[in-house]
């Protein structure tokens, strides 16, 4: 399993009611109802990732984010996931939004495009590329790309409090250095959010 | 038909008929004495008998959905692109059985048959039946067949109604419900629509009050115009664009009422077509049975509460292109079985055919379709 979904299982509780929005092939879904009794359901927009999720048992619906969290009641979820896929989706102020309505906590994760190489690649001149962010400008799915900072000053003009923060490496890890300079060394940032 | 079926069909089948003679008391309140319901199987119940599907039809359908009556017979079943060996519903895995509702006429107990009270046809007397009434006598047809428990119960458009009902209905006698190109109940445009179908028929001359068959004529014109009127609603404007355009069936504008443009050709031919295979009084009640179905009524207008009871697992699919049941109406289904904390899975397919896209072999939809129901097979074998 991916990394990050091992670092985010961690912070779901046993027996959670669960919606994980952009839940690809299904991966945390199966890991988490097996591992934690998480009873839940993805959202998926790609057919084939529908169709992976069909064939692997769990619950997929497909969505597409960019029409909202509409179908969803006020805090008819424990714990709303969205890994990798906030900078894919039109509006992701109100996706962030709708799903801390519809969940009472939500765990967000995405590439952090202020890493140090994508810095140093746009001082050279050119658009980042790299394992988090392999597409070129002109054909990605990721329109909505932003840094450790810029998402922690959308947080707080939103009245989200962040509850937990990990920054890790190309390879998942965390080490003391990523700690100390996340903003900077940090690949992937994961997120756990409630409103304030 | 070439003298060899296709090695993924079924082949030849022969329908059943099994006559209860207990009565059928109806949600209307009216009582059926006897009857009898007409069926096909295809595949073998396993020893355990956990593999029984149950196949709904819709609106026009019957029990033949697969294979082919006679060698001569030139098209398979209605649901012939789904059901069969290694198609989705895998009759080397699961024992179908497919049924004729009540109401019908193709060998069910219908407004066709013969009313034992009088000896005549039951005609406009025949009681409404409703889809729960026919989820009951689907229940006293497993009885009858020893199937204590579907392993799932799958339809389109009016099928999936009843697929759904049969969730709600008998909740530990079913594991999975497929429902396709369905709505949780009919909005007031679906309603209109079936009504000026019922009024095309109910003021055609040769109706007679439903009493046509003692005078030896159908109401021709008016189940015509049933159909035809159905028909625009089963297509999307792109589909009917696509096949038809405002091509001319002789190149030019003859400046009368016959058939000029091409799409008035297609949808003569099915009105045609159909009111020698359909009788009026049958496609009158088949509309009330849509125009009634509303499961939630008894609970608030609320879905979710409907659904509380319910353990079976849901597969809902719908298709980009229907708006005679859209995707939104699917969603409706979908929402409730979230809130009431249901398995449920959901496929948005993207198609071009409008509603009929549920008959149509379409490759997402397929392998949605084959991903669940082996998961179905895996879980009863």
């Amino acid at each position: 399993m991916r990394p990050d979904l091992e670092l985010i299982s961690d912070w779901v509780a046993p027996g959670s009611r669960m919606l994980d929005l952009g839940c690809g092939d299904g991966t945390l879904l199966a890991h988490l109802a097996s591992s934690r009794q998480v009873h839940g359901y993805g959202l998926e927009i790609d057919p084939a990732n529908v169709e992976r999720c069909v064939a692997s048992g769990v619950n997929v619906l497909q969505y597409d984010l960019d029409h909202g969290l509409g179908d969803f009641r006020d805090a008819s979820f424990d714990m709303v996931v969205m890994t990798e896929t906030l900078q894919a989706v039109a509006h992701p102020n109100m996706l962030l939004e709708e799903m801390l309505r519809v969940g009472r906590e939500g765990i967000v994760t995405f590439p952090n495009f202020g890493h140090w190489r994508c810095r140093l690649q746009l001082a050279m001149g050119r658009m980042p590329m790299s394992r988090a962010l392999p597409n070129t400008w002109y054909d990605t799915p990721n329109i909505h790309l932003c840094t450790v900072a810029d998402f922690e000053v959308l947080c707080d003009s939103l009245g989200i409090e962040i509850l937990q923060r990990t920054v890790v490496d190309q390879a998942h890890r965390s080490g003391l250095s990523l700690r100390l300079l996340p903003r900077l060394l940090g690949d992937i940032c994961i997120y756990r959010l409630r409103r304030r | 038909m070439p003298d060899t079926f296709p090695a993924d069909s079924v082949g030849l089948v022969t329908p059943q008929t099994l006559h209860f003679d207990q009565s059928l008391g109806l949600v209307s309140g009216r009582t059926l004495p006897t009857y009898d319901l007409v069926y096909e199987t295809y595949g073998e119940l396993n020893a355990a008998r956990s593999n029984a599907i149950l196949i709904c039809h819709a609106l026009s359908g019957d029990h033949h959905a697969a294979g082919y009556h006679a060698t001569e017979e030139d098209k398979p079943g209605w649901w012939d692109a789904y059901i069969g060996p290694g198609k989705p519903i895998d009759t080397n895995r699961f024992h179908v059985v497919s049924l004729n509702n009540l109401g019908g006429c193709k060998g069910s107990t219908g407004p066709s048959s013969t009313n034992p009270a009088t000896s005549q046809p039951y005609g406009p007397d025949f009681p409404f039946v409703t889809v729960r009434d026919w989820v009951q006598s689907q229940a006293l047809l497993a009885d009858r067949l020893g199937i204590e428990r579907w392993a799932a119960v799958i339809g389109g458009s009016l099928g999936g109604m009843q697929a759904l009902q049969w969730a709600i209905d008998f909740p530990e006698r079913i594991r999975h419900a497929l429902v396709i190109a369905a709505a949780p109940k009919l909005s007031a445009q679906n309603i209109a629509f079936n009504e000026v179908a019922r009024q095309s028929i109910l003021t055609d001359p040769d109706f007679h009050q439903g009493h046509y068959y003692a005078k030896g004529v159908v109401p021709r014109q008016g189940l015509i115009l049933a159909r035809m009127l159905g028909h625009i609603t089963y297509l999307s404007e792109d589909s009917m664009r696509s096949k038809f355009d405002r091509e001319l069936r002789e190149g030019r504008l003859n400046f009368n009422f016959d058939v000029e443009f091409q799409i008035e050709s297609y949808l003569r031919h099915q009105g045609r077509s159909f009111v020698d295979k359909f009788d009026a009084n049958s496609y009158l009640l088949m509309t009330k049975v849509l125009d009634y179905f509303d499961p939630a009524a008894d609970f608030d207008d609320d879905l979710a509460r409907a659904l509380e009871g319910v353990l079976a697992r849901f597969l809902v699919i719908s298709f980009t292109t229907d708006w005679r049941f859209s995707s939104a109406r699917s969603r409706e289904i979908v929402r409730a079985l979230v809130d009431a904390g249901k398995e449920v899975s959901y496929a948005e397919i993207e198609a071009p055919h409008g509603h009929d896209a549920f008959l149509a072999p379409i490759p997402h939809y397929r392998a949605v379709f084959t991903n669940y129901m082996t998961r179905v097979a895996a879980e009863v074998a």
